[in-house]
């Protein structure tokens, strides 16, 4: 159920908001990108300029009101633009996964209709020409990078500067027809269609109006007092929910600028450059970041290196205390103050963290000790928990009551309740209009009265009002006895080592648990080199006697510290095994946004599940892999089977009391 | 006997003969490295010089290149007969190489390497360049924005800033194309540009090869000794083996001689 329509000012479309900041603000920057080494910049008054140009063109290349339009590429004002453009003309965006395979990509074309495709080079051009048989509505494709382009049948094919000069040289006929659709669009338009990756099943496409997107961006800005001043890095794919709101919504909301990277591989230097103070990262990030410090720490002389952990040990005690704004002595002060000059300053610069005044996590659970590491460097890293269906923000940590193992309190407009089987369910302005084409998702996950099921088990901590999530609804499950089975919450234990880049726990229906396990080749490999294990591949790696008596030893600290969960202390790990190779999107192992597809894993590793429970000491596989072109191969290998000391129950308990 | 320009099947164009070496012979001393050797060079394509170890394809380039000076034979480049030069003259002519053992200044960024490409492009004065003023200014700044766009075309900005000596031996290729392509070459000439890759480094070169020909019109010759990829690359190969042109036509011409197939495949030799 919508909220009662506040006083809009006529602020009801992304495009609206586009003018209303290019009349309020115009010279003030709206874009950069950093392009042949230099960061090229456009302000608000000629993004208007460029995106009009673009929708003129649209318009002269037939896109109907109604119409969707697929953009497929990495962040680039261009994309931004493109989608903007699409709005105004009346059309509707649909950003996909730029590293998609060819039959995906051709799976949301087809199931969105798209007329019209805006890509960025020859790879994606390449990708839709191979599926266009089966694509018959689609009409166009637009790309913005000609290299290698240039010999192709150019009578479906358009370059992105062409069609803006087309669109510029046809102003004086079509710009009245541009303004007459611009001024149809209100808060029930649809303002984009997403494509959530889906854990299981084919992708759907969540409708979201501008109700959806501009409420959520307006409340949530405000919640985190967002300014005109604000500086983002777009670097997270465009076609999750996410990089729209902050990209878009939020950004074309307050007016502040988003800087888009040179390439994927550069997003590091140019996160330094740019020095955001709006920064969002999914654990993933922040770990690896955390990972390649202390890597490089470890190579540190041997006084930075002391320098280095007395600080941070202070910073430790302190840091988070600072940051939440609560009494810390003097002499401590001091301390810490000093350590900024030192340590925190630097360091925060070089991770490009050094202007961030909100930062967000989520998507995952974030380890305690990675997200203390941040937080008590003075930067305020939060954790929110939320949607594609909810146009991201479900709950939100306000400053100064942030936790590592909660995810705040509803944000702003959101209501919040826990059904009976323990499943969260919300309702807010941004909830989504419905599943594209599917009238019976968009019933099972959203009620009459507009409460959207979330899929996830949880419950608000009774100390502090604030929300935990301890799983997927539908992956909680009983094991053999009846007990409750929450393998996330294992397997995330699991994942708090840096050696440890993926783990897969097993259990339900069964009597004991089990996991399959993914080393971290960077946290693995540089440990490997420094006590001098030779190794040839990830394969070898994963199979080294001594690596996998370190992951024993995580396991087994992880079985101890679960035995004194009130809980969860059966889901102890009994055996487990560490995988030839790394789970992987390309193998379907994995969705695009990295979450393991659990029933798909173990389907494909049926035989080295059966050994985890039969007792065998080894076992010997052969995988199919698919390659990033898309052609297959094998991999086969004989994998150890190791058994794990587990905790005795009562022990535990006694123990505890 | 000028040939008349050509489309390819891809469609690229194929002008006339820009370099021609005739009858061209090699000794160092007793050792004839090159014998009597005649092949021309279109405007526009990529021609690959191909043979088995010690077959004279390295001191044929250094021909090309003004390296080594051939006993006998003439080289003529653009309708002239060239006199011998330095390679430095050579180069002054619009012909840019990269080497086998890649040859960068191993302590510089790849940014600062890939300038030096640019030499020829530079004219202020030492005392200008030292003072970094007027013409000197102006002429750096021309200059950087060529190599940029060299940068981005190659994909290297993620190793803008980083000193070559610390990159793995495929970028390093890769920065050794990227110099050679900022002297804007008329030909460029490309000793092994795949020697020790692994396959994808293998598949991303020749993509570059062919992207630089196709979006510059570059002239490519080109040394290498996986088959497979000249066979992809090449307009036309020239066969050598023992100093001799055992071979010169197209991939498919080239495959289905009986004396390059001996070459390869190995016969007793008198």
């Amino acid at each position: 159920m919508a909220q009662p329509s506040q006083t809009t000012d006529g602020l009801e479309s992304v495009p609206a908001l586009l003018q209303r900041n290019a009349t309020r603000f115009g010279d003030k920057p709206a874009y950069r990108e950093k392009e042949y080494g230099i960061w090229q910049c456009w302000t608000w008054a000629e993004t208007e300029k460029e995106i009009e140009a673009l929708a003129l063109g649209l318009i002269n290349l037939g896109v109907n009101e109604g119409d969707f339009i697929a953009i497929i590429g990495r962040n680039r004002p261009y994309f931004y633009w493109s989608m903007v453009a699409a709005q105004s003309v009346g059309a509707v965006p649909v950003p996909l996964y730029q590293d998609s395979a060819a039959d995906e990509m051709a799976y949301v074309m087809d199931h969105c209709g798209a007329r019209f495709a805006i890509v960025e080079d020859q790879e994606q051009v390449d990708k839709l020409i191979e599926v266009q048989e089966d694509l018959h509505q689609l009409e166009h494709i637009i790309y913005i990078d000609p290299r290698g382009l240039r010999k192709y049948d150019h009578r479906k094919l358009h370059r992105f500067i062409d069609i803006n000069e087309q669109g510029r040289a046809a102003y004086y006929e079509l710009i009245a027809d541009l303004k007459a659709r611009r001024e149809k669009l209100t808060y029930d338009s649809i303002c984009v269609m997403l494509y959530t990756s889906g854990t299981t099943g084919k992708p759907k496409g969540v409708v979201l109006s501008n109700r959806n997107i501009i409420e959520s961006s307006k409340s949530s800005s405000a919640f985190d007092h967002l300014t005109r001043e604000e500086e983002v890095l777009a670097y997270l794919p465009m076609a999750w929910v996410g990089d729209f709101i902050f990209s878009i919504g939020q950004a074309y909301w307050c007016g502040f600028c988003v800087n888009c990277p040179e390439s994927p591989e550069t997003m590091q230097t140019d996160l330094r450059e740019i020095g955001p103070t709006y920064y969002f990262a999914p654990p993933r990030v922040f770990e690896t970041q955390l990972t390649n410090v202390m890597i490089r720490m470890e190579d540190a002389s041997r006084f930075k290196k002391w320098l280095f952990d007395t600080f941070m040990a202070h910073a430790r005690k302190v840091g988070p205390a600072l940051l939440d704004g609560k009494p810390v002595g003097a002499l401590d002060r001091l301390k810490y103050a000093l350590g900024n000059i030192f340590i925190y300053g630097p360091l925060k610069d070089t991770l490009g963290l050094g202007r961030v005044r909100v930062g967000y996590t989520a998507g995952e659970a974030i380890g305690p000790e990675i997200f203390e590491f941040y937080r008590s460097l003075g930067i305020n890293l939060k954790q929110l928990y939320g949607q594609t269906e909810a146009s991201v923000f479900i709950t939100l940590q306000p400053d100064g009551e942030v936790r590592s193992d909660t995810v705040g309190v509803p944000a702003p407009g959101v209501e919040i309740r826990i059904s009976d089987t323990g499943e969260v369910f919300y309702r807010s302005a941004g909830t989504f209009e419905c599943y594209y084409k599917n009238p019976k998702s968009t019933a099972d996950t959203k009620d009459a009265e507009g409460w959207v099921a979330t899929g996830d088990a949880g419950f608000f901590d009774k100390d502090n009002g604030h929300l935990r999530i301890i799983d997927r609804a539908k992956d909680v499950g009983k094991m053999a006895d009846g007990r409750l089975f929450a393998p996330k919450y294992v397997e995330n234990k699991l994942k708090f080592y840096p050696n440890i880049l993926e783990a897969v726990v097993f259990g339900n229906g069964r009597d004991a648990c089990t996991a399959f396990i993914n080393i971290d080749l960077a946290a693995v490999g540089n440990w490997a080199e420094r006590n001098n294990i030779g190794y040839a591949s990830y394969q070898e790696l994963a199979g080294h006697p001594r690596v996998l008596d370190t992951i024993q030893a995580h396991v087994e600290e992880v079985n101890r510290s679960l035995a004194f969960d009130p809980m969860l202390s059966h889901c102890q790990v009994h055996r487990f095994l560490v995988l030839h190779k790394e789970l992987d999107a390309d193998d379907g192992e994995m969705t695009r946004t990295r979450k393991v597809r659990r029933r798909i894993v173990e389907g494909k590793y049926e035989d080295l599940l059966t050994a985890l429970y039969d007792g065998s000491k080894e076992i010997f596989t052969r995988t199919e892999v698919t390659y990033e072109d898309g052609r297959k191969g094998h991999i086969s290998a004989t994998l150890q089977i190791r058994d794990a000391t587990v905790v005795p129950i009562e022990r535990a308990r006694v123990a505890a009391e | 006997m000028v040939p008349e320009d050509t489309i390819t099947e891809d469609g690229r164009k194929i002008g006339g003969v820009v370099m021609e070496m005739k009858n061209i012979t090699l000794r160092f001393g007793g050792v004839v490295a090159i014998k009597d050797i005649s092949f021309d060079i279109r405007q526009g394509e990529i021609r690959a010089i191909i043979g088995p170890n010690g077959a004279g394809k390295s001191s044929m380039l250094n021909v090309i290149s003004g390296f080594y000076h051939p006993q006998e034979g003439e080289v003529w480049y653009q309708g002239k007969r060239r006199p011998p030069m330095k390679p430095f003259e050579v180069a002054q002519q619009g012909i840019a190489r990269t080497f086998q053992n890649i040859a960068l200044f191993e302590g510089m960024t790849v940014l600062d390497n890939v300038m030096t490409g640019r030499f020829r492009q530079m004219k202020a004065g030492l005392f200008a360049q030292a003072i970094w003023k007027g013409s000197a200014e102006a002429e750096e700044m021309k200059n950087r924005e060529a190599v940029e766009k060299i940068i981005d075309f190659l994909e290297i900005q993620h190793i803008r800033k980083t000193p070559v000596g610390r990159l793995p031996y495929g970028l390093k290729k890769r920065v050794e194309l990227a110099r050679a392509l900022a002297a804007e070459p008329s030909i460029l000439l490309l000793d092994e540009p795949m020697a020790g890759m692994n396959v994808e480094e293998k598949e991303d070169m020749s993509r570059f090869i062919l992207d630089v020909n196709d979006e510059f019109g570059t002239t490519i010759a080109l040394i290498e000794h996986d088959m497979g990829v000249v066979m992809d690359l090449s307009d036309r190969v020239v066969v050598m083996d023992y100093g001799r042109k055992i071979g010169d036509g197209t991939p498919d011409e080239v495959r289905t001689n009986q004396d390059v197939i001996d070459a390869y495949l190995g016969v007793a030799h008198d």
